[in-house]
């Protein structure tokens, strides 16, 4: 039975990938989720400079989501370096993604000159970050000419295959990721959080996040995620890194039949902790066996066939 | 993990830099672990938990930087703050029948904590607190009423050993027998105590501090070089055989941003 994935030419051991924003930070971070077993990572979204992020609280978790204001932070695209190379060199067989920020389309045409130096196999373009007060007034992602505009920008300065993750707030996800296709992006990443949401503590009387909103994630937005990844597979013929609340094997097996060749992991390891990742490979196993699959390819999009 | 809102039922002023606030609520929170302690409009941080009783807790807090600054200042008994919590990796008492517990200034709430169920569990309790001068040494009355048996340095030498709280450790350590060593405070002060036990070959846990976020392990704010392990959920208490294994332990830890800072 086979569960190497291939995605663009570059091989996955298994299709689980540590998703952008969670534990991505630094390189032994991201050594240590291969050690529990994902089969790729991708980085921290990064900028040009450093970055503070919002002040806390930026994380909290509510019954059936995750909802997060964590503001981008990093230690600016420059000084990252090291990171990946310490990560490259003890994990040279599980494919590492960076991913790219920027407050304008010329930051993210120089961070992503910069990522293409360094060791990583993919690049991902963070174009809907919800956490960040774009110039535009709204992440790149959530218009359909900038997305085409960015995408062929990038495309020009890299020759690595590029993933443009989209977000699923807006009426067409499925049109964007075409735009993404024809201006030459390699993959699509859906999705980032849906939102921005709020939470209000009661007593308190005011907004728990210190930045008052967040992107929202976990279980609760999974229906959202494979609705949208569902749109996307129809749209283009890329492939899809498939992630939003994938929480267990079932999810995840769900969220390839409705198009993703690899899964973003994020807020299962909330769920399971670190055991997520071997977790959701093993159910994809076990199904595989039970209903007769010897190649994980072929439940790619099964949701689509008549 | 829902956010709790207590009213403060008491504060107590233990010294000008440190104090204790006391929340009527069964948190039912093991040694060693934390909270994440929010005060709107401020900042949300990291807080060890202390004393703990059925239906209270305590948490000891040094006015240290912005967010215990202003703590200091606005809040009154009365006042709510939001808990986030417990997280974390507590203290393990394994089946220790002799332990030492070590308490370097606002690091000894936690170890408050463990001698309370230590001494339940009739463990002989030997403790050793640090601090820079007498005034700053904490709840040295809890720990007598708990029975341990108490020893205190004071870099000063206002009260007990003038000199390091490692002095009286590595004394101790040549007269009685130990099964496990149990510490929390200054970083510098963990790392030498993590060296004495492995010199003598004890067992020691150490409980780490880094900038943290989510509390629960996601988002890799407060992951150590070396092994990558999660601060708030591999640890705060670690092994220090593993502790010893991170390179950054007792030498370096980043800010918010990820930028490295010499301890």
């Amino acid at each position: 039975m086979n569960l190497n994935v291939d995605f663009c030419g570059i091989k996955f051991p298994n299709p689980t990938v540590l998703a952008s924003g969670y534990l991505g930070v630094t390189g032994a971070s991201m050594v240590n989720c291969v050690k529990n077993g994902c089969g790729g990572v991708t980085a921290k979204s990064l900028f040009m400079e450093e970055r503070l992020g919002h002040p806390n609280p930026t994380v909290l978790t509510y019954p059936g989501g995750i909802i997060n204001a964590i503001g981008l932070c990093g230690e600016g695209i420059k000084k990252a370096g090291h990171e990946f190379k310490i990560y490259a060199k003890k994990c040279p067989n599980n494919p590492l993604i960076g991913s790219v920020a920027g407050k304008n389309i010329k930051e993210l045409i120089e961070v992503a000159e910069i990522m293409d130096t360094y060791p990583v196999d993919i690049i991902e373009l963070n174009f809907s970050c919800p956490n960040v007060d774009d110039e535009m007034g709204r992440p790149i992602a959530c218009d359909i000419n900038t997305t085409f505009k960015a995408t062929k920008a990038i495309r020009a300065v890299t020759k690595k295959p590029i993933s443009v993750k989209l977000s699923p707030n807006v009426p067409n996800i499925g049109m964007i990721a075409k735009q993404a296709e024809e201006a030459g992006a390699d993959a699509i990443t859906a999705i980032n959080t849906v939102g921005p949401g709020m939470l209000i503590d009661i007593y308190t009387r005011k907004p728990i996040l210190a930045n008052k909103v967040g992107g929202i994630g976990g279980m609760g937005i999974k229906p959202i995620a494979v609705r949208c990844v569902y749109d996307i597979y129809k749209n283009v013929s890329i492939p899809i890194i498939a992630t939003g609340g994938i929480s267990n094997g079932k999810d995840a097996i769900e969220m390839m039949m409705a198009g993703g060749t690899l899964l973003g992991i994020g807020s299962a390891i909330a769920y399971h902790d670190m055991k997520a990742f071997e977790m959701i490979t093993n159910k994809i196993h076990e199904f595989m066996e039970e209903e007769g699959f010897d190649d994980i390819a072929d439940l790619v999009g099964l949701a689509h066939h008549s | 993990m829902t956010l709790l809102s207590p009213k403060i039922d008491r504060i107590i002023e233990n010294n000008p830099t440190f104090r204790t606030y006391v929340f009527k609520h069964h948190l039912s929170a093991k040694p060693g672990q934390f909270i994440m302690l929010w005060l709107p409009e401020v900042d949300e941080i990291p807080i060890s938990i202390g004393w703990q009783e059925e239906d209270e807790f305590h948490l000891g807090i040094a006015k240290v930087g912005d967010f215990t600054e202003a703590l200091f200042k606005n809040v009154k008994v009365g006042d709510r703050l939001g808990i986030r919590g417990p997280f974390g990796k507590p203290f393990d008492l394994k089946d220790s029948k002799k332990i030492m517990l070590i308490g370097g200034g606002s690091g000894t709430p936690p170890m408050l904590s463990l001698a309370q169920k230590a001494k339940k569990k009739g463990i002989e309790t030997t403790v050793v607190l640090g601090a820079r001068t007498k005034e700053l040494l904490l709840y040295e009355n809890k720990f007598k009423e708990l029975d341990c048996d108490l020893h205190v340095a004071t870099n000063d030498g206002s009260k007990g050993h003038k000199g390091y709280c490692t002095d009286i450790v590595e004394e101790k350590l040549k007269t009685h027998e130990i099964d496990c060593i149990y510490t929390c405070g200054p970083e510098l002060m963990m790392y030498k105590i993590a060296e004495i036990a492995k010199e003598n070959n004890i067992e020691c846990q150490v409980s780490l501090e880094r900038f943290m976020k989510c509390g629960f392990g996601i988002c890799g704010q407060c992951c150590i070089d070396g092994t990558g392990l999660r601060v708030c959920k591999d640890g705060p208490v670690f092994d220090s055989k593993i502790a010893l294994q991170h390179q950054e332990f007792g030498k370096y830890r980043r800010t918010a941003s990820g930028i490295k800072e010499n301890l």
